[in-house]
């Protein structure tokens, strides 16, 4: 007799699982959309974000004042970024910024961990991690006020793209930077604000990461976890790392649970970027990506 | 901030060591290469564990004035907890003069300086965790799994399980899951769990955790699914924390969480919060600060400022105290040789002597002040484990509390185990095995 | 990428005198001269990453595909010369060394089909499904590690015929000898026809197409010859340079240190594959000799060494960003100021 009661319990874990890999693939997208870099230091970001906060805390900052001040930091960062880093690479080739934002994520660690040390920490916001039960399915609060929080940022970007003067000129840059140019926008200007939105989705997942896992070190690693949703998803949009996300967290836990038994378990690592690759083999700029057309 | 005032500590320290070094330049000296890890995903084990060790170096130097009169003196180099720079670290520091022994607390660095070790004749101790065969002293002659192998843990586990239900043969009909990090150190385990399920009655599930640990939503329904009696947490670093937080998340009682030696320290427990709230680890060493030894050195190292932690908080916590104990096994084996060799600096191959005569009752123990600390061990020139008892703490939220006896792992059930693989090994790569005590070398 | 194409074919004959007198001293003076560290702890692993990066950059810096999952190749290499020697009694030391590479090659030609498909990134992130599945399985099956229960495999002793390399001299003869050649046949290689058409699928495929040169096989004798590289350079990692190595020493973080490699030392250069081999293996151990030496009296090693790990990123910006065509681009700028008569410059 299959359980389907174990079926459905396990498809709302990943979907929910899911809803953290787009918070932070997010980040990814809003930067490769506006200016073509793949930015591997988001998740370096991600760690100094949360370890500034928790330390703020620890030290006897009020939760609002932490929580302002790590905002005004990572927004601060990420135009320092895009300033010192970003500029200066202007037009070279994309594998060059990628590397150039390894060498960032360097950086950021490396000073995390200076200025705060490497302890680890713990991260409560305030909501208890006990699951309530509906129809014998336990479902998590924490992951349901995640999920909530995604919802809220991806609404609040679309008000944001559709609605302000800096949207609509984000919007611009990324579909056809050259025209952008020419009808006057300043780049560099739209590229310091992209940033600086990247250090706020950095700060949101941060957050809710560090209080799944702790602040620690490893928290610099859930891009990992990010990369195959922008592959299914595509790299460039938004909608998809949303729909990309909640996919590879149901496919990695229905693959881990129904086929992993048969392997010996632990496929969770691998399952999502073979589906991914499949899936791109079909569509080889993911579900919701540019289609990019090459002439001679 | 932490930088400022280790500043001030270091350069304080600095200074003594450097007029200490001028002044003491012919006296004998025994020295410690240390391939710590003080940044990168370990940091926080690292700096414990290395940060103890110095510290009970430290005592032995301003309390004693060395050991029997010869200084003890270390060196560090940054490994990050990986293998090629724990190979550079070795190569770098082989060649000072006066090498006690190796302490890496790294697997992938012990297993890489085997062979180098043993080659250059160098005790390589791995407390706590190591290679299992390596306790077969007649296979690896320069190598000390001290207190505590992967094997002996297993057995330990179970064995508190088995008391906790009244009895080995309460075991009989329970269910207890096993659930393992998704590397070659957490799969280690899984036949000697199958071989003690099997003994015992009990039914067993092994689930592996993919590295590193980040997501295991699905393990934990699994668990669920099965309703296990116990979940035995064989984890390592944000695995365990995150294993907590899961089992809270499916309704998993944390007291019926018992984690193995790298799943037990505050670190694992801290950025689970409320969730660890009830967890159990082993341990050989108990935590807290309450031990004499512990006192000696707050009053005589921190006092002095010459303490290696930044935060002091941490004395005492589970890292602190695997270093402090790391330290007096040292300590001792290096009085253990100078016993028969004389009070000068030692040879690795002296020292190594030291380590296979290390015999500290729980009565010697109470006299080094480390009473509760640990039992005892009693490692001998085939035995190189040393026969190390275990007990069980519990996590009330912020602090440890020893929650058992010292129990004793099933050491005569492993040891053909254990002797199948070590003259395996032998066989492949053509060592001889030594039929007594004697210089491995020479026969 | 097009503007990091340079011809390898008129270098000024100076340079390739150097180049030999280098091999001369690499094999006459320094296994003589070197320390054990010096040889066993610094040039073995700078030969080893060299290789590896020989090998990446056929595939990234000449052929245009980007891949995250070397370290999978390294391992795979690693893991199929030690049981090739385990299972296969007698087998001679430089076929198994050269079975390993084929095996890596094959797998490495598995994991290149997306490329037909796939571009830049996309490929890019499919390439880490090899790095994840490799490290997965060899973690995963206790018979690649002949069932040792802790997944770690120990090379056995390097012996071609009646010589032995046991010492740390000879292991780095024994590494050298094997990275020259393999270098040497790489430039032939990348100087034939199928070289050539590497170029062009990089400079611009669909154009490559239309005048004839065959995608699919040019795609995959890249990667194939790619994974063969980086494969031997992954049997001399575990045979001639740790001696014991374990699945997780392959991570995702050595993919990104050959990475690193090619690109600080230039795309599609394979001196500047050696140039950059010693930078990333070199420099940091200076960089912490020298942070200890001035410093370590005031700081303790932690925070040295974060500190370095912020200069050694900071660095790789900095670099990027003043000269993107990597070390060599520097080299070859300061060799044609020192004889400008030879060599006219070199096109920006």
């Amino acid at each position: 007799m299959f359980d389907y009661q174990f079926l459905i319990e396990v498809l709302i874990g990943g979907l929910l699982s899911g809803v953290m890999y787009s918070l932070v693939a997010i980040g990814f997208v809003l930067i490769y959309k506006t200016s073509g870099v793949l930015n591997f230091a988001q998740g370096a970001m991600l760690l100094f974000a949360a370890l500034t906060f928790v330390s703020l805390v620890e030290r006897g900052t009020p939760f609002v004042a932490a929580l302002a001040a790590t905002l005004a930091i990572m927004i601060a960062l990420g135009i320092a970024v895009e300033r010192t880093v970003l500029r200066p690479l202007v037009n070279q080739p994309p594998i060059t910024l990628f590397m150039a934002t390894l060498g960032l994520s360097y950086v950021i660690e490396g000073a995390a961990q200076l200025l705060w040390g490497t302890q680890v920490h713990g991260l409560d916001i305030g909501i208890s991690d006990t699951p309530f039960e509906v129809a014998g399915v336990l479902i998590s609060r924490l992951d349901l006020f995640a999920a909530a929080v995604a919802g809220g940022l991806v609404a609040l970007f679309a008000l944001f793209f559709r609605y302000t003067r800096t949207g609509l000129s984000f919007r611009a840059v990324a579909d056809d930077q050259f025209a952008a140019l020419a009808v006057g926008l300043r780049l560099p200007r739209v590229w310091g604000a992209v940033w600086a939105v990247a250090g706020i989705v950095a700060l949101v997942g941060g957050l809710l990461w560090g209080a799944r896992l702790g602040v620690q070190f490893s928290l610099s690693l859930v891009v990992l976890k990010a990369l195959p949703v922008l592959v299914l998803g595509g790299f460039d949009s938004i909608a998809g790392a949303i729909v990309g996300g909640l996919l590879v967290g149901a496919i990695e836990k229905l693959a881990e649970v129904y086929v992993g038994p048969f392997f010996g378990g632990g496929i969770e690592v691998w399952a999502a970027y073979v589906v991914a690759l499949g899936f791109l083999l079909i569509r080889p700029s993911g579900l919701f990506g540019q289609k990019l057309v090459e002439r001679v | 901030m932490n930088m400022f005032r280790r500043l001030k500590v270091t350069m304080g320290a600095a200074l003594a060591v450097g007029l200490a070094s001028t002044l003491a330049v012919h006296a004998d000296e025994q020295f410690f290469p240390l391939q710590s890890y003080r940044v990168g995903p370990y940091a926080a084990g690292g700096t414990g564990f290395f940060g103890g060790f110095i510290d009970y170096l430290n005592l032995i130097n301003i309390r004693d004035g060395g050991v029997n009169g010869v200084k003890v003196t270390w060196d560090e180099g940054e490994t990050q907890y990986e293998v090629e720079r724990g190979v550079e670290v070795y190569e770098r520091l082989k060649s000072r003069p006066g090498t006690a022994a190796w302490n890496p607390l790294s697997v992938g660095i012990a297993y890489a300086m085997i062979d180098r070790i043993t080659k250059d004749r160098v005790p390589l101790i791995t407390i706590n965790h190591g290679r299992t065969d390596s306790t077969d002293g007649r296979v690896f002659p320069y190598v000390f799994p001290l207190l505590l192998n992967p094997y002996s843990e297993t057995s330990g586990m179970v064995n508190y399980l088995a008391s906790r239900e009244g009895g080995r043969d309460k075991l009989k009909g329970k269910k207890i899951v096993v659930l393992y990090h998704g590397s070659p150190y957490g799969k280690e385990t899984i036949p000697i769990y199958k071989l003690l399920a099997d003994k015992y009655g009990f039914s067993l599930e092994q689930i592996e955790v993919p590295h590193p640990g980040n997501e295991q939503q699905s393990q934990w329904l699994s668990i669920r699914r099965a309703k296990p009696d116990y979940v035995v947490l064989r984890g390592w670093g944000v695995m365990n924390p995150v294993a907590l937080k899961t089992a809270q998340k499916v309704g998993f009682p944390a007291d019926h969480i018992i984690g193995n030696v790298w799943s037990n320290s505050e670190e694992d427990v801290i950025p689970a919060g409320d969730a660890a709230k009830g967890y159990i680890a082993i341990t050989t060493q108990a935590s807290g600060a309450e031990y004499p030894v512990l006192q000696q050195v707050i009053k005589a190292v921190y006092g002095a400022n010459k303490g290696n932690l930044d935060d002091k908080k941490r004395i005492g916590s589970v890292y602190h105290n695997l270093g402090i104990v790391n330290g007096i096994l040292n300590v001792e084996a290096i009085r253990t040789a100078q016993a028969k060799f004389g009070k000068r600096t030692l040879t690795g191959d002296e020292v190594r002597w030291g380590f296979e005569h290390l015999q500290l009752d729980p009565a010697r123990v109470e006299a080094l002040g480390a009473k509760g600390l640990f039992h005892s061990i009693n490692v001998t020139w085939d035995n190189h484990e040393g026969d190390g008892r275990v007990t069980f703490q519990q996590w009330d939220g912020s602090k440890w509390k020893v929650v058992s006896d010292w129990i004793a792992p099933d050491w005569a059930f492993l040891r053909p185990i254990i002797e199948k693989s070590s003259t395996a090994y032998a066989k492949e790569h053509g060592i001889k095995i030594r039929a007594s005590g004697e210089d491995p070398v020479s026969q | 990428m097009a503007h990091l194409a340079r011809t390898k074919t008129g270098r000024p004959t100076a340079e390739t005198l150097w180049i030999g007198i280098g091999i001369v001293v690499a094999y006459g003076v320094v296994p003589f001269a070197g320390s054990d560290y010096l040889l066993d702890a610094v040039l073995t692993p700078f030969l080893v990453l060299a290789l590896a990066a020989v090998g990446l950059n056929v595939l990234t810096g000449y052929a245009g595909q980007v891949s995250l999952g070397s370290a999978a190749f390294l391992a795979v290499g690693a893991y199929a010369a030690y049981n090739l020697h385990l299972r296969v009694p007698g087998l001679p030391l430089l076929l198994d060394l050269v079975l390993a590479g084929g095996i890596a090659a094959a797998i490495g030609i598995v994991f290149g089909l997306p490329s037909l498909r796939l571009r830049g990134f996309y490929l890019a992130v499919s390439t880490l499904a090899a790095q994840f599945f490799v490290q997965w399985a060899l973690t995963k099956f206790g018979w690649f590690s002949n069932d040792n229960p802790s997944g770690v495999i120990d090379a056995p002793v390097l012996r071609i015929g009646s010589v032995s390399f046991t010492t740390a001299a000879e292991r780095y003869v024994f590494s050298l000898t094997i990275v020259v050649v393999l270098t040497l046949l790489t430039l032939l290689l990348l100087r034939s026809q199928s070289g050539r058409n590497f170029i062009a699928v990089r400079d611009h495929e669909i154009a490559a197409k239309v005048v004839g040169v065959p995608l699919l096989r040019t795609k995959l004798l890249a990667f194939g010859m790619s994974s063969f590289l980086i494969g031997v350079a992954g049997v001399l990692w575990a045979f001639a340079y740790l001696r014991t190595v374990e699945p997780a020493g392959f991570n995702l973080d050595r993919s990104f240190q050959i990475l690193f490699i090619i690109i600080i030392g230039g795309l599609a250069s394979l001196r500047g594959s050696f140039i950059g081999a010693a930078f990333i293996v070199v420099f940091p151990l200076l960089l912490s000799r020298i942070g200890a030496a001035l410093l370590g009296r005031v700081f303790d090693s932690g925070v040295l060494e974060m500190s370095q790990h912020i200069v050694i990123g900071a660095l790789i910006i900095v670099f990027l960003i003043a000269e993107p065509r990597g070390l060599i681009a520097l080299w070859d700028r300061a060799w044609s100021a020192v004889r400008p008569a030879r060599r006219p410059t070199i096109p920006t």
